[in-house]
C-alpha cells in the first residue's frame, strides 16, 4: 500500500484546491461538512448578537432599548437564526457530511452534487433573512408565525421570512435524503448495520424525521403565503379560516425537529465518550432501539404546544402521555452514557467536560420537558419564561454544547493539529456558568408570571432578568477563548498525529487531514467500532458489576 | 435513600410559586410539588453519578491502559427502562387526576352559558371548574358568567347580567365564574398566573374558562400569547373581593335589572 | 492469539474494493416521493379538518360536478399503463415503441391539463371565495403542477430517446425509469385526492 492517491480515482477536475475550495460548489463532503460548520458558526455569533440585544432590553422592565416591534423583530430573527441556521445545519449537515461517509466505509455522499446543492442554499437563506431586517423590517410573529398575527403584521418581512424558511426546509430534505441513501446504500461490503458507529443510527432517525417531516412545514407556509400574498383564508377566521389548524400544522414539522436538533447531538456524544473513556459504548443495540423509538413516538407527540389552543380534552390527554414517553427512550441513552462512563479511564479533557455538561444540562431541560407535558403543570407556564428555560437548557445546554465537545474531538482530524486543552477547559467553565446563570432563574420568573416574548415587564422580575442578562454576557465572554484557540491552534498548535485519541473509528485510520477521497488505500473494515477496553475475563469485574452501579445512584 | 427523602423534602418544602388564589391553585401546587420532587431526585442522582465517575474513573497522570470491557447488562438495561416508564406512568396517572380536579376533563360541548343561548355554539375548549358546571346545574351557586373579548391590546370584560363593560375584572370570592372568551382581531391568552389558569383566546373561536376565586386581592391579568408589539403591556387586573364588595360594585355599575334566575 | 491488540481484532483491511458504486439514484428518489407525499397528506389534513370542523357558510358551493374529474381519473390511469408500456418496451431494447408510448403518455398527460383548465373555468367559485375554494384551489393545483412537471419530464425523456445517440437508451433506462416512478407517484395522489375532494 502506498501513500499516493490511487490510480482509478478521479481525474483532477476543475475544482480549487486551496482555501478557495471552501468558496466554491466542492462536491467533497469533507470540504461541504466544513462550509456548514464555518456558516453556521457565522449564523450563531449572528443570532447570538440578537441574543444580546434581547438580554440588554431585558436588563430593564421598560422597552427602552429598542422600540418594541423592533424586539419583535429581533426575538423571530434570534429563534429563526439559531434553529434552521445554526443547530439544524450544524449537527446534521457539518458533521453528518464530515463524518457519515467515512463511517459506512465510502469515499463520498450518495449524491454529492445535491449534496453541494443543499449547502448552498444556506447562505443565500440566511442572508435574505438577515437583509430583510434591513430593508423592509423583518417578521415580527415569531419563530412559529402564528396566523393571524403573521397575516396582519407588515407582509414583506413575513413573505422574506417565509421564502427563507422554505429554501432551508428544502436544503434541509435534501441533505436528509442524502444520508438515508448513503446510510443504508453506501456501505462498504461486508459492513452491517448493527456495526455501524452510533451516530449513523442518530442521523438515519433523523433524516427520517426530516423527510417525513419539514415537507409539512413546507405545505403550511406555502398556505400561509397565499393568505398574506393571495388573500385566501385558509388560517384567516375573518374568512372563515381555522388559526389552529396551522398549529397543528406547524407543530407536525416543530415539534419532530426538536429531534432533527438532539438526536444527531445525540450520536455525536456517543462517538466521543467511549474514546475518552477507553471503554465500549454500553448497550449498543438499546441505543439503536431508542433511536427509532424516540423517532416514531415524535411524531406523534406535537400537540403539546397546543395544551391552551382549544384542542378537545381527548387529545390532550392523548399527547400527554406520549410526549412523556419520550422520557423512557431518552433516558435509555442517558443510562448508557453513565453505564460507558463508568470505569472508565476517562481522560478530563475539553470534549469530555462539554460531553458531560451536555447530559447535566439536557437531563434538567428534559425533566423540565416532562413536566411540561403534563397538561395541567403546561397550563399555568405555557408561553412564559419556563418555557424558555425549558428550550435553552435543551437547545444550548444540550446541542451547542455537544458541538463544542465535538469540535475538541474532531479538531485535530480536521486540521491536524490539537486545540489548546487549558484554554478549551477554561471555555467550558465560563460557559457553564455563564449558561447555568442565565437560564435556570429563567424557570423562576416563568412560574411567577412573566409570559416570553415581551420587550417590558412587571418591575418586581428586574433584578432576576438582570442576573440572567448576566449570564449572557459570560456567554458571550466564553466565545472569545474559543475562537482564540480555534484560530490560534489551527496555524500553530501542537502538531496531532493521525490518531491522537488513539480511536477506532473510520475516520481516524486514515491520515489527519484526511486526504480528497478519505483513504489512500482500501476503507478499512471496522466491525467493532467501540472495540476499546480490556476484555473482561482479565480484570476483576467486582468492582464493576451492574448493582453497585445503580445503588449508588438511589 | 438520602437522595430521595432529600429530593421530597426539597420539593414539599421549596415554594417556588406565587400565592394560590383559585380553588385549582392548590390542587396545581400538589402536582407541582410531585413533579418537583420526582424531577429533584433523578435530577441530583443523575449529576451525581456523572460526577462521581468523572472523579473516580479519571485518568491519572501516567495511565495509559483501557477501561474495562463492559458493554451491556441485561438486568440493569431492564431497570433502567422499567423505573422511567413506572414514574412517567405515575406522573401521567396523577396528572390525569389533577387535571380532572381542575375541570379539565368536564366536555365543552355545551358550554357554560347553555341555558341563556337557545343556538347551540360551538365552543373549542377550556378549562370548568371542579365540579362547578355540575355543581352549577343542580345547586344554587349558578356561576357567574362573564364575557372577555381580547384586542390589541387590552382586555374587555362584559357581565351580561348587568350588562357592564368594564376593564378590569371583578369577581366575588367563592363563586364560580365562567368566562366565555373570543378575539377580535389576533390569538391572545388569558393568564392570571395566581389562578395557575391559562386559556388562548381565539378569533373565530370561542373558548372557555372556569374557575372559582378564593383569595381576596387584586391580581394581574397577563397577555400570554404573542399579539403585537404593545403584547407586554397587554395586562389587566382581576379584583377578587367579597360577596359584599363585589355586590356593591356590581350595583354601582350595572345599566340592566337583573332578572333572577 | 491474546496478544492481538484489541484494535487490531477490530480492524481488518479487506482486500476487494468496489470502485463505481451501483446507482441509488431511483432509491433516492423514491425517498423524495415520500417527502413529497409527505406534504400532500398536509394539505389532505387540513382539508379534511377544515371540512370536518369549520361550517361553511350558507351559499358556499360543495357539490362538485362529477363527470369531468371522472373523466381525469380515466386519463391519468391509462397513462400510467401507456408510461409502463413505454418502460417495457425500453428494456426490450425497442427504441420505436417505445418512443410511441411516451409519446401517447405526454399527450394523455396534456390532456388531463387542459379538461383540468376546463374544470376550473366552469366552476362557480373562486380562488378566494370561501375556505373551502381556497383549499380545492390549493390541492388540485399542487397537484396540476405536478402533473405540468411530469409531462415536461416525459417529454424530455422522449427527446432524449429519439436518436441511438440520445442519453435515454437501451443501456441507460434511467431518465425515463425516474419519469415513470414519478408519474405513477403522481397518479396515486390523483387518485386519493379524487376519493378525498370529489367522493367524500
Ligand atoms: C432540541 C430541542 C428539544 C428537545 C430535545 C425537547 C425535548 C422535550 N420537550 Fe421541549 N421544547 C423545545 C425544544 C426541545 N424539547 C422548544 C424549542 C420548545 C418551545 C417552542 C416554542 O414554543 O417556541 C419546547 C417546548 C416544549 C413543550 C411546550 C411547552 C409550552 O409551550 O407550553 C413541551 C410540553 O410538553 C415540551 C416537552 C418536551 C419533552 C417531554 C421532551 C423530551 O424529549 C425530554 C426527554 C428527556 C428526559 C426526560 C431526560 C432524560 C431522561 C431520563 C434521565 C430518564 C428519567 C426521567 C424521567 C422518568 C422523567 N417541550
Ligand atoms: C436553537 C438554539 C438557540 C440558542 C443557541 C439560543 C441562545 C440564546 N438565547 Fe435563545 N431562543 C431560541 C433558540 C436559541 N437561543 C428560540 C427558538 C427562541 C424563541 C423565539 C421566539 O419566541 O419566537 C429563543 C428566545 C430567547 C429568549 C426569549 C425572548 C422572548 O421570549 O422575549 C431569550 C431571552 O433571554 C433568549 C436568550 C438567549 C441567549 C442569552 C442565548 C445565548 O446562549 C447566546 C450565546 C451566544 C452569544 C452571546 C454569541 C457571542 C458572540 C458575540 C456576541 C459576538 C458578536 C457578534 C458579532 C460581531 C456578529 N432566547
Ligand atoms: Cu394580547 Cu399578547
Ligand atoms: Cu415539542
Amino acid at each position: 500500500m502506498t501513500l499516493t492517491l490511487p490510480q482509478q480515482s478521479k481525474p483532477p477536475s476543475l475544482q480549487p484546491t486551496g482555501w478557495l475550495r471552501y468558496l466554491s460548489f466542492s462536491v467533497d463532503h469533507k470540504v461541504i461538512g466544513l462550509q456548514y460548520l464555518v456558516c453556521g458558526f457565522a449564523f450563531y455569533l449572528i443570532g447570538g448578537a440578537l441574543a444580546g440585544a434581547i438580554r440588554t432590553e431585558l436588563t430593564s422592565p421598560v422597552a427602552d432599548f429598542m422600540p418594541r416591534d423592533v424586539y419583535n423583530q429581533v426575538l423571530t430573527l434570534h429563534g429563526t437564526i439559531m434553529i434552521f441556521l445554526w443547530i439544524v445545519p450544524v449537527v446534521n449537515g457539518a458533521f453528518g457530511n464530515y463524518l457519515i461517509p467515512f463511517y459506512v466505509g465510502a469515499r463520498d455522499m450518495a449524491f454529492p452534487r445535491l449534496n453541494a446543492v443543499a449547502f448552498w442554499l444556506i447562505p443565500p437563506a440566511g442572508l435574505l433573512l438577515i437583509t430583510s431586517y434591513f430593508i423592509t423590517g423583518a417578521a415580527q410573529s415569531g419563530w412559529t408565525a402564528y396566523p393571524p398575527l403573521s397575516l396582519t403584521t407588515p407582509a414583506s418581512g413575513q413573505i422574506i421570512w417565509i421564502l427563507s424558511v422554505l429554501l432551508l426546509g428544502g436544503s434541509s430534505i435534501f441533505g436528509g435524503i442524502n444520508f438515508i441513501a448513503t446510510i443504508l446504500k453506501m456501505r462498504r461490503p461486508g459492513l452491517k448495520l448493527m456495526q455501524l458507529p452510533m451516530y449513523c443510527w442518530a442521523m438515519l432517525g433523523t433524516s427520517i424525521l426530516v423527510v417525513l417531516s419539514t415537507p409539512v412545514l413546507a405545505g403550511t407556509l406555502i398556505l400561509l403565503s397565499f393568505d398574506i400574498v393571495a388573500h385566501t383564508g385558509f388560517f384567516n377566521p375573518g374568512m372563515g379560516g381555522n388559526v389552529v389548524v396551522y398549529q397543528h400544522l406547524f407543530w407536525f414539522y416543530s415539534h419532530p425537529a426538536v429531534y432533527i436538533m438532539v438526536l444527531p447531538a445525540f450520536g455525536l456524544v456517543s462517538e466521543i465518550l467511549p474514546i475518552h473513556c477507553r471503554k465500549p459504548l454500553f448497550g449498543y443495540t438499546t441505543m439503536v432501539y431508542s433511536i427509532m423509538a424516540i423517532v416514531v413516538l415524535g411524531l406523534v407527540v406535537w400537540a403539546h404546544h397546543m395544551f391552551t389552543s382549544g384542542t378537545p380534552p381527548w387529545m390532550r390527554l392523548f399527547f400527554t402521555i406520549a410526549t412523556a414517553f419520550i422520557a423512557v427512550p431518552t433516558g435509555i441513552k442517558f443510562f448508557n452514557w453513565i453505564a460507558t462512563l463508568w470505569g472508565g479511564k476517562i481522560s478530563l479533557n475539553s470534549a469530555i467536560l462539554f460531553s458531560c455538561g451536555f447530559i447535566v444540562n439536557f437531563v434538567l431541560g428534559g425533566i423540565t420537558g416532562v413536566a411540561l407535558a403534563q397538561v395541567p403543570f403546561d397550563v399555568h407556564v405555557h408561553d412564559t419564561y419556563f418555557v424558555v428555560a425549558h428550550f435553552h437548557y435543551i437547545v444550548y445546554g444540550g446541542s451547542v454544547f455537544v458541538i463544542f465537545a465535538s469540535v475538541y474531538h474532531w479538531f485535530p482530524k480536521v486540521t491536524g493539529r490539537m486545540l489548546d486543552e487549558n484554554l478549551g477547559r477554561f471555555h467550558f467553565l465560563l460557559t457553564f456558568i455563564g449558561f447555568n446563570l442565565c437560564f435556570a432563574p429563567q424557570h423562576w420568573l416563568g412560574l411567577n408570571g412573566m409570559p416570553r416574548r415581551v420587550a417590558e415587564y412587571d418591575p418586581q422580575f428586574a433584578f432576576v432578568n438582570q442576573i440572567s442578562s448576566v449570564g449572557a454576557l459570560l456567554m458571550a465572554i466564553s466565545t472569545l477563548p474559543f475562537l482564540w484557540n480555534v484560530f490560534a491552534s489551527a496555524r500553530s498548535g501542537e502538531i496531532a498525529g493521525d490518531n491522537p485519541w488513539r480511536a477506532l473509528t473510520p475516520e481516524w485510520l486514515t491520515t489527519s487531514p484526511p486526504p480528497v477521497e478519505n483513504w489512500a488505500g482500501e476503507p478499512p473494515l471496522v466491525t467493532h467500532p467501540y472495540g476499546y477496553g480490556i476484555p473482561a475475563d482479565q480484570i476483576d469485574l467486582k468492582d464493576a458489576s451492574g448493582s453497585d452501579l445503580w445503588s449508588n445512584g438511589r | 435513600m438520602i437522595l430521595v427523602l432529600g429530593g421530597l423534602w426539597i420539593g414539599q418544602n421549596i415554594n417556588l410559586l406565587p400565592v394560590g388564589a383559585s380553588v385549582n391553585a392548590p390542587i396545581y401546587d400538589e402536582l407541582f410539588r410531585v413533579l418537583f420532587s420526582i424531577g429533584t431526585i433523578l435530577f441530583v442522582g443523575i449529576v451525581g453519578l456523572v460526577v462521581f465517575s468523572l472523579v473516580r474513573f479519571r485518568r491519572k497522570p501516567g495511565q495509559i491502559g483501557d477501561g474495562i470491557a463492559l458493554e451491556g447488562n441485561l438486568p440493569l438495561e431492564i431497570f433502567w427502562t422499567a423505573v422511567p416508564a413506572i414514574v412517567v406512568l405515575f406522573v401521567g396517572l396523577f396528572s390525569y387526576d389533577i387535571y380532572e380536579r381542575m375541570g379539565g376533563m368536564v366536555p365543552l360541548a355545551h358550554g357554560g352559558h347553555g341555558d341563556s343561548q337557545a343556538t347551540e355554539e360551538r365552543v373549542w375548549g377550556g378549562i370548568g371548574t371542579a365540579g362547578a358546571m355540575q355543581a352549577g346545574s343542580e345547586m344554587a351557586v349558578l356561576p357567574l358568567p362573564v364575557e372577555v373579548t381580547a384586542m390589541q391590546f387590552a382586555f374587555l370584560f362584559h357581565y351580561p347580567e348587568g350588562d357592564i363593560i368594564s376593564g378590569e375584572l371583578h369577581v366575588p370570592s367563592g363563586r364560580p365564574i365562567s368566562l366565555k372568551m373570543e378575539a377580535k382581531d389576533v390569538i391572545h391568552a388569558f393568564w392570571v398566573p395566581e389562578f395557575r389558569l391559562k386559556q388562548d383566546i381565539i378569533p373565530g373561536q370561542p373558548t372557555l374558562l372556569n374557575f372559582t376565586p378564593t383569595r381576596p386581592g387584586r391580581y394581574p391579568v397577563v397577555c400570554a400569547e404573542l399579539c403585537g408589539p404593545y403584547h407586554g403591556g397587554m395586562r389587566s387586573t382581576v379584583v377578587v373581593e367579597s360577596a359584599d364588595d363585589y355586590d356593591a360594585w356590581f350595583q354601582a355599575n350595572r345599566k340592566l335589572p337583573v332578572s333572577e334566575a | 492469539m491474546t496478544s492481538l491488540s484489541p484494535q487490531d481484532q477490530a480492524v481488518e483491511i479487506q482486500e476487494h474494493h468496489e470502485e463505481s458504486h451501483p446507482d441509488h439514484r431511483m432509491f433516492g428518489l423514491a425517498t423524495f416521493l415520500v417527502a413529497d407525499a409527505m406534504t400532500f397528506a398536509g394539505f389532505f389534513a387540513a382539508y379534511l379538518t377544515f371540512k370536518a370542523v369549520n361550517p361553511l357558510l350558507p351559499g358556499a358551493v360543495y357539490e362538485l360536478e362529477l363527470p369531468l374529474p371522472t373523466l381525469n381519473t380515466i386519463l391519468l390511469l391509462v397513462s400510467s399503463a401507456t408510461f409502463h408500456r413505454a418502460g417495457v418496451n425500453l428494456r426490450r431494447s425497442d427504441m420505436q415503441r417505445c418512443r410511441r408510448w411516451l409519446l401517447l403518455t405526454a399527450i394523455l398527460g396534456l390532456a388531463f391539463l387542459v379538461s383540468q383548465m376546463v374544470e376550473y373555468f366552469t366552476l362557480p367559485f373562486g380562488l378566494t371565495d370561501n375556505l373551502y375554494a381556497s383549499t380545492f384551489y390549493a390541492l388540485t393545483g399542487f397537484h396540476g403542477l405536478h402533473v405540468t412537471l411530469g409531462a415536461l419530464m416525459i417529454l424530455i425523456v422522449w427527446w432524449q430517446c429519439r436518436t441511438p445517440e440520445g442519453r435515454v437508451t437501451a443501456d441507460n433506462h434511467f431518465p425515463l425509469e425516474a419519469a415513470e416512478l414519478y408519474w405513477h407517484f403522481v397518479d396515486g395522489i390523483w387518485v386519493v385526492l379524487f376519493v378525498i375532494l370529489y367522493l367524500i
